[in-house]
């Protein structure tokens, strides 16, 4: 069997407990339906507004230099795994990488890229 | 043992897979059984001692008592996505026991259920889909609590996830390989604990802030933001992402086991001991260690989690991996 045959039939097993788990409360549970229990919460007042508000544009960045520095950390590991028979070479070439990252880093950081404020 | 040998391989697998599962979900519930004890104990109180004797029923009381509960939907949630949420955090946390080794890996493969290549890329991959389940649990949850603790806790995971894939490399450079076998046997005459301790020590502590654990439980900072982004779930729902949680404090003590602490290898040469026992008997070390953070230590404040994964956490990760790679390109 394919390596990843035996990988395939165990993710179906735990798809299956994990809908039947999903499953569970239309089953068991008791349903005593009021419109007071569908309100969302806010700490027992009536929600005054709308939850589709505005948050902090940190985020944002935040979710774009993840995408940067994360696709950058993807490709150290086959290099990585390679390095035995690189040697000097895997190691100037991964050193020239870092340091443009670097280079990117510093300005992100200068920038305030990683404030909290 | 001949029963095994006749019978087609897709059946073998099937019931190691349903096997599996039930273990990890029998040590799901009583890690959460452990914590609350050892966290008693901490605290000079008795802990859960009521339902069987020493509380060792309490697990299974806790189950039968969430599948009764009322299933709420808020009215302003978006229903499809509310309940397919907790259904991936649960999946992703699932999946890493697919290719986690336990032991020796053998002709049957009896201690692990598959043995691919890409290991702990493969891991990385799937456990990383479970920062889906809890951002998207929170955004359908149409309340304001749930929608503030999910967009919280995505930017940490993901900023920690970061450091982790980071911290991991240096091992890939001394093993040479990312199959999980391969780096235990790697670890044959020394623990990678000692040449990586950066990496080991960064690696434990994005290891607690993946999984959203004190002190890093910024995502459910009760005083704050309610329950955070399962503030709206109840029931057996709200339960899905309460073993996912468990399951991936297990994931992640499991491969800091295989990845720095030797995997089954025996301490002291003690090869008595079957390599299944020192392995169970690390990540316990792993879990006890996480019941003993949460009983010690107090919340972090956002800014300084993320100020500290950003300008700590991603740069000595790199120092380290450039370090080690010299090391391997002049040495190893």
């Amino acid at each position: 069997m394919n390596p990843y045959g035996p990988v395939a039939i165990y993710l179906g097993v735990a798809m299956a407990a994990a809908l039947l788990f999903s499953l569970v409360p239309g089953l068991l549970a008791r349903s005593k339906p009021n419109p007071e229990k569908a309100e969302a919460y806010e700490c027992g007042v009536e929600p005054t507004s709308s939850v589709s508000g505005r948050f902090p544009v940190r985020f944002y960045l935040i979710a774009m230099l993840f995408v940067i520095f994360d696709v950058e950390a993807a490709s150290f590991y086959p290099w990585a795994v390679q390095m035995h028979a690189l040697r000097v070479f895997g190691l100037v070439e991964m050193v020239v990488f870092v340091i443009v990252l670097a280079i990117g880093y510093a300005y992100v950081w200068k920038k305030g890229g990683f404030a909290w404020k | 043992m001949a029963a095994i040998h006749s019978a087609p391989l897709w059946l073998v697998v099937l019931v190691k897979s349903a096997l599996l599962l039930l273990v990890v979900i029998t040590t799901f519930a009583y890690a959460m059984l452990a914590e609350r004890k050892v966290m008693a104990w901490m605290q000079l109180r008795p802990g859960p001692n009521r339902v069987g004797p020493w509380g060792l029923l309490q697990p299974a009381a806790d189950a039968l008592k969430m599948m009764f509960k009322e299933d709420l939907t808020p009215k302003t949630a978006d229903p499809l996505i509310y309940k397919l949420a907790p259904f991936i955090s649960l999946i992703s946390a699932f999946g890493a026991y697919a290719i986690i080794p336990f032991s020796e890996p053998s002709p049957g493969d009896l201690w692990s259920i598959g043995n691919v290549n890409a290991g702990i890329l493969f891991i990385f991959a799937l456990t990383a889909l479970g920062v889906y389940g809890i951002s998207l649990g929170g955004w359908a949850s149409g309340s304001k609590y749930p929608l503030l603790g999910s967009v919280r806790s995505t930017a940490q995971m993901i900023s920690y996830e970061l450091a982790m894939s980071m911290s991991v490399i240096g091992v890939l450079l001394l093993a040479g390989t990312t199959s999980l076998a391969g780096i235990v046997h790697a670890q044959h005459r020394i623990w990678f604990v000692i040449p990586q301790l950066i990496g080991f020590v960064i690696y434990l502590i994005t290891a607690v802030a993946e999984t959203n654990r004190a002190p890093f439980d910024l995502v459910e900072a009760d005083a704050e933001l309610v329950a955070g982004f399962h503030t709206e779930y109840s029931g057996l729902r709200f339960g899905l992402f309460f073993i996912a949680e468990y399951v991936n404090m297990l994931t992640v003590s499991c491969i800091a086991t295989l990845l720095f602490l030797g995997g089954w290898n025996p301490l002291f040469g003690l090869t008595v001991v079957p390599g299944i026992v020192w392995f169970l008997l690390k990540v316990s070390f792993f879990l006890f260690f996480y019941i003993w953070l949460r009983a010690t230590l107090p919340r972090f404040r956002y800014d300084r989690l993320m100020a500290f994964g950003w300008k700590v956490l991603l740069p000595a990760a790199t120092a380290n991996l450039v370090v080690t790679a010299i090391v391997v390109a002049y040495i190893g």
